[in-house]
């Protein structure tokens, strides 16, 4: 085994990884700039359009309640609500938004509430819709508060304290530190994106160092000079493997400092957003190794099975056309994980990728299960070094490297 | 020197069966000589040139070059070959010289030694003007340079062309078939196959014609015109190899 071959293969692919422009962009940018993308740039876009829709003075119709002029006129006074006068057609209206909701007086309503008789208002809406959405929770909160209202007068009538209908409260509070609450919330996702990058990081090189090279006809240039075949595949595969951690690692302080700005744009700090964001870069330094070290096994394992496959193919579309399915065989038992109520047993521990992406949820809110951490890091090198040995293999074969 | 023993190269095809690319060929090849290989097209001329260079490995027989055996010191055979095909293209985003002193690291050169290597050769070949231009912005003739280059920086005293002047233009291939000449003049084993006629008839001081994976007959360019009692080479190729094409049309 000669560890300088090694490195001066290994030398000479990242020389030529770094100047390749669809490598820079898959490994490089595309980590750093999706996150900051989807999480600030739509999540500022959500919150400006929510905003607006906040904005918007809805039109709520109103049906009935002649008789109740009391509560009509109180719906009439309400804040950036504009009632407006009951026509036939009001289902169609709120289906097709000319108006955001419609609201049921029933006929003695005022008379009946003072007689202490049960009536229903019902408001008809556009369910899912933001603004009708919106323009219902003002109608419901007034009437509401008009009900809150009689009851207690009613109570004050009969010299009945407040405390006749709620005798006592029912709260809850939660012991769990805070990392740990948020690491529950969002650590199944930090396991699915580890592990999901670590794969894509690894798809184009891995093409590119194999598929790649027989294409460009450059295979035979390599095979023609000394270097043993294992240590030209080795050099290659590591290769691959600096571009799979690579890209997750990216992918994870981008997804963090994403977050964190995310969260300070919107303000809302307490909300899960936010949290995740704190969470995130609270992250100890022993939490980041435990991870990366059991990410290190998944990555080995990505990289050998993604480059002998690869090396099947003539061309780099043939690869291509063979790998696109392996995200799903990945994407599969990652999203698993994230599942409520999927939690590590000895069982689950022997599967791969389900197994990491589990433990990487219990290791984000600091839990530690040594004899199943064991489990999973051995059984993952046992497979990792199953596919490195296949993709040795798969290089000595003539059968594949000269695939015609 | 190279000498080939019995090689013999069969491949599995679904269609077709069992393939004998090369068939229990075997020759010398001399230091300073240089031996042509003529076949045409899938005669078996690269399978053998391949199974020298220990690309492929024979199925049978075997092949001693420098005294090393190619099934069992590859590693050492190709430590002392500068194989050259128009199959063997260059690494793109590298530039001419960082693509030669790749081979040279990993044919075992330290860093002083492959300097000196490299300033040689690129003065030799005049490439100065180019060897810090990436390899994917090189013409056709300064790619052929940075091939012999590949080929050189190691210094091996046994040289493997395969088809190395093929879809060239005449001034590339010029440059190609001159340094050939210059292998052999330095005391150079050389081995080249190829399928035109003139560049045969030009550098080789043995030829073997193959076809269908078998050598078919060997000798001097004057030694096949007495035999054949025909002067002109092409003549001597198609009697040789006729026989044995009609046979193989037949079957």
């Amino acid at each position: 085994m000669s560890i300088r071959n090694v490195g001066i293969v290994y030398r000479k692919e990242l020389t030529e990884a770094i100047r390749d422009r669809r490598t820079v962009i898959s490994t490089i940018l595309v980590p750093l700039l999706l996150f900051p993308v989807l999480s600030v740039g739509f999540g500022s876009l959500a919150v400006a359009l929510v905003g607006k829709a906040k904005e918007e003075v809805p039109k709520v119709m109103l049906r009935g309640g002649e008789d109740s002029p009391a509560v009509v006129e109180g719906l009439r006074k309400l804040d950036k609500i504009d009632i407006v006068s009951e026509t036939p057609n009001w289902k169609d209206q709120i289906i097709n938004k000319e108006i955001r909701a419609a609201v049921e007086v029933p006929p003695g309503f005022q008379t009946d509430v003072a007689q202490q008789k049960s009536d229903t208002v019902n408001i008809y809406n556009y369910e899912g819709e933001l603004k009708s959405e919106f323009a219902t929770d003002k109608i419901e909160k007034y009437m509401k508060d008009y009900r809150d209202k009689v009851v207690k007068e009613r109570l004050a009538a009969k010299n009945l304290p407040e405390t006749v209908l709620k005798p006592f409260e029912v709260k809850r509070e939660n012991v769990a530190p805070p990392e740990k609450v948020s690491g529950a919330a969002f650590g199944g996702i930090i396991g699915y994106m580890v592990i999901l990058l670590c794969m894509t990081g690894a798809m184009y090189p891995a093409m590119d160092l194999t598929a790649g090279e027989k294409e460009r006809g450059t295979m035979e240039t390599i095979l023609s000079s000394p270097i043993s075949r294992m240590h030209l595949v080795l050099g290659k595969f590591l290769l691959v493997l600096t571009a799979a951690l690579g890209t997750a690692a990216l992918s994870v302080l981008s997804m963090g400092v994403s977050f964190s700005v995310l969260g300070h744009y919107t303000g809302q700090t307490a909300s899960g957003r936010a949290a995740a964001a704190g969470f995130l870069l609270k992250l100890g330094p022993k939490t980041v190794i435990s991870v990366f070290l059991m990410a290190l096994p998944v990555a080995v394992l990505f990289s050998a099975t993604l480059m002998t496959i690869a090396l099947f193919a003539k061309t780099y579309k043939e690869a291509q056309s063979y790998l696109t399915p392996m995200t799903f065989v990945v994407i599969i038992p990652a999203i698993a994980a994230m599942l409520p109520g999927v939690e590590l047993t000895p069982k689950l521990s022997i599967i791969p990728i389900l197994n990491v992406s589990l433990l990487c949820k219990e290791l984000v809110t600091g839990t530690y299960h040594w004899n199943l951490i064991a489990i999973i890091f051995s059984s993952t090198c046992v497979y990792a070094a199953a596919a490195l040995f296949l993709a040795v293999k798969m290089f000595q074969r003539e059968s594949v490297l000269f695939r015609s | 020197m190279i000498e080939a023993r019995g090689l013999s190269k069969r491949f599995q095809d679904k269609k077709r069966g069992e393939i004998r690319a090369v068939d229990n060929v075997s020759f010398t090849c001399q230091p300073g000589k240089i031996y042509g290989l003529l076949g045409a097209n899938g005669a078996g001329k690269t399978t053998t040139l391949r199974m020298l260079a220990t690309i492929l490995e024979p199925t049978d027989g075997t092949a001693i070059v420098c005294g090393y055996d190619v099934v069992e010191q590859p590693e050492r055979v190709r430590a002392n070959v500068g194989f050259l095909s128009t199959a063997t293209a260059l690494y793109r985003r590298l530039t001419a010289q960082e693509f030669v002193e790749y081979f040279g690291r990993l044919n075992g050169l330290d860093e002083a030694t492959l300097k000196k290597r490299v300033d040689t050769i690129f003065g030799r070949l005049d490439m100065n003007g180019f060897r810090d231009r990436r390899c994917d912005k090189l013409s056709t003739g300064m790619m052929q340079k940075t091939s012999i280059a590949r080929t050189l920086v190691h210094d091996p005293p046994v040289m493997i062309f395969d088809e190395p002047t093929n879809g060239l233009d005449i001034m590339t291939a010029r440059t190609i078939t001159s340094f050939i000449r210059e292998c052999r003049n330095n005391g150079k084993t050389v081995i080249f196959s190829t399928h035109i006629m003139s560049e045969v008839e030009k550098l080789c001081d043995t030829i073997g014609i193959i076809q269908s994976g078998k050598l078919l007959v060997e000798g001097t360019l004057g030694q096949l015109r007495d035999k054949y009692a025909e002067h002109d080479l092409e003549e001597i190729f198609v009697k040789v190899v006729t026989p044995h094409y009609v046979a193989e049309e037949a079957n």
